[in-house]
């Protein structure tokens, strides 16, 4: 299930902030426990309430003491922004270097993009 | 249940199997204990669960000794290897004393469980398989509901499906009633997501003591140039290295910080996780320095 690459727990929140980004967990909905996501991944609930932590201190989810985890109302736009941020360096860059040391012209990576654009 | 435990000795004639441990684990985590076959994993849980008398040094659990002990004792379960329970008679036998001996004991459990493992509890325990004799231990060690629980290689004998429903029903178990479990187990891949914290044991010494996803921050593999890769790890702990031609791979213990992160990357070194196997297996190397 897990490659190992990355601590658990960083793998679980990923895999939280990835269904917000997709709109599959909306804003003020109620995330699984703790327990529910230790049960599901086979992992130590401790690990699991790591990559809950995270979250909240990220913004991501907020607690409502005695009840469980919540997806902040703003956590989406926060996480696109985010992602908007690190864009150029995280996508294009290496897009631009990996093309250069292929050989492709730049003019044809602008082609494709209009193209798609077009679609 | 919390555990403390100084300057732990136990010596069998002449053969010292615990060499001064020290060791503090706190109530309600699941330990995984690691360390190869002789290491003293056994002889650690027998002490613990006073099936022996230490040495010297001091053990305390709860913060009162255990030996010769029985208010603390019957809050306490060793399930080893075969379990203790092969002379009791039938699978039912094995429940009933339990029950008796138990002062937490979930008999709805236990008969759920013999189900899931699929005992007939009319048969002799002595006439089972090592597997369904494995499931028995693990039956009455989940059942005690024994405020310290250990289970020492619980499960010999036991196929894959047995293995995952003993760990699942371990995890949902202990989320539904916390307690301090100790695990000491060969299957490390297999089972190392489930504990919160790693024991390694090594010729009767404590040569690592962990949070497990901190133990496995610890250990990182730098991969490149064999001149790069010796020059980034100089001065590092080196737990070993294979090289394939002029590239060379070295696991070094301990984190690295951002700025050598950098470094490592402006030579061209990739770094990589290392299993907790693998941790594990150089950890206690023969030749391999107490941390």
């Amino acid at each position: 299930m897990f490659d190992d690459r990355s601590p658990i727990y960083r793998q679980i929140a990923e895999r939280i902030k990835a269904e917000v980004m997709s709109g599959a967990l909306k804003g003020d909905e109620q995330v699984m426990s703790t327990n529910q996501y230790a049960a599901h991944y086979r992992i130590n609930p401790a690990t699991a309430a790591k990559a809950f932590q995270q979250l909240v201190d990220e913004g991501v989810l907020y607690k409502k003491r005695g009840i469980g985890m919540f997806v902040s109302p703003d956590a989406r736009e926060r996480l696109r922004a985010k992602r908007r941020e690190s864009f150029f360096a995280d996508v294009v860059d290496p897009m631009v270097a990996e093309a250069k040391a292929t050989g492709i012209p730049l003019r044809d990576i602008i082609r494709r993009i209009e193209e798609l654009e077009g679609t | 249940m919390r555990i403390e435990v100084e300057d732990l000795v136990l010596r069998y004639g002449d053969v010292t199997a615990l060499d001064g441990i020290t060791l503090t684990l706190e109530e309600g985590k699941i330990y995984g204990l690691l360390g190869r076959n002789g290491s003293g994993k056994t002889s650690l849980l027998s002490v613990l669960a006073a099936f022996r008398r230490h040495t010297a040094g001091r053990v305390r659990v709860d913060g009162r000794p255990v030996f010769e002990n029985p208010q603390v004792t019957s809050r306490i379960s060793l399930i080893r290897d075969v379990g203790e329970t092969v002379d009791i008679g039938t699978g039912e036998d094995v429940l009933y004393f339990a029950e008796e001996l138990r002062p937490n004991w979930d008999g709805d459990y236990a008969r759920a469980l013999m189900d899931m493992f699929q005992i007939n509890p009319k048969q002799t325990v002595k006439n089972m398989s090592k597997g369904q004799r494995s499931a028995m231990g693990i039956i009455v060690g989940l059942a005690s509901r024994a405020p310290l629980t250990m289970f020492d290689e619980s499960y010999l004998g036991l196929d894959a499906p047995a293995r995952q429903l003993f760990y699942d029903q371990l995890l949902a178990d202990y989320m539904a009633h916390p307690r301090t479990i100790i695990m000491s187990t060969h299957l490390i891949e297999e089972v190392s997501a489930l504990f919160e914290e790693v024991v390694i044991i090594h010729r009767g010494r404590v040569v690592a003591h962990e949070e497990r996803d901190a133990l496995l921050a610890k250990g990182v593999s730098v991969t490149g140039p064999a001149a790069q890769v010796d020059s980034f790890t100089a001065g590092m702990r080196v737990l070993g290295s294979r090289s394939l031609g002029p590239t060379k791979s070295a696991m070094v213990y301990g984190e690295l910080d951002d700025a050598q992160r950098r470094k490592a990357a402006d030579a061209g070194l990739e770094l990589g996780p290392i299993a907790m196997q693998d941790l594990f297996i150089h950890l206690t190397a023969e030749d391999g320095a107490a941390v």
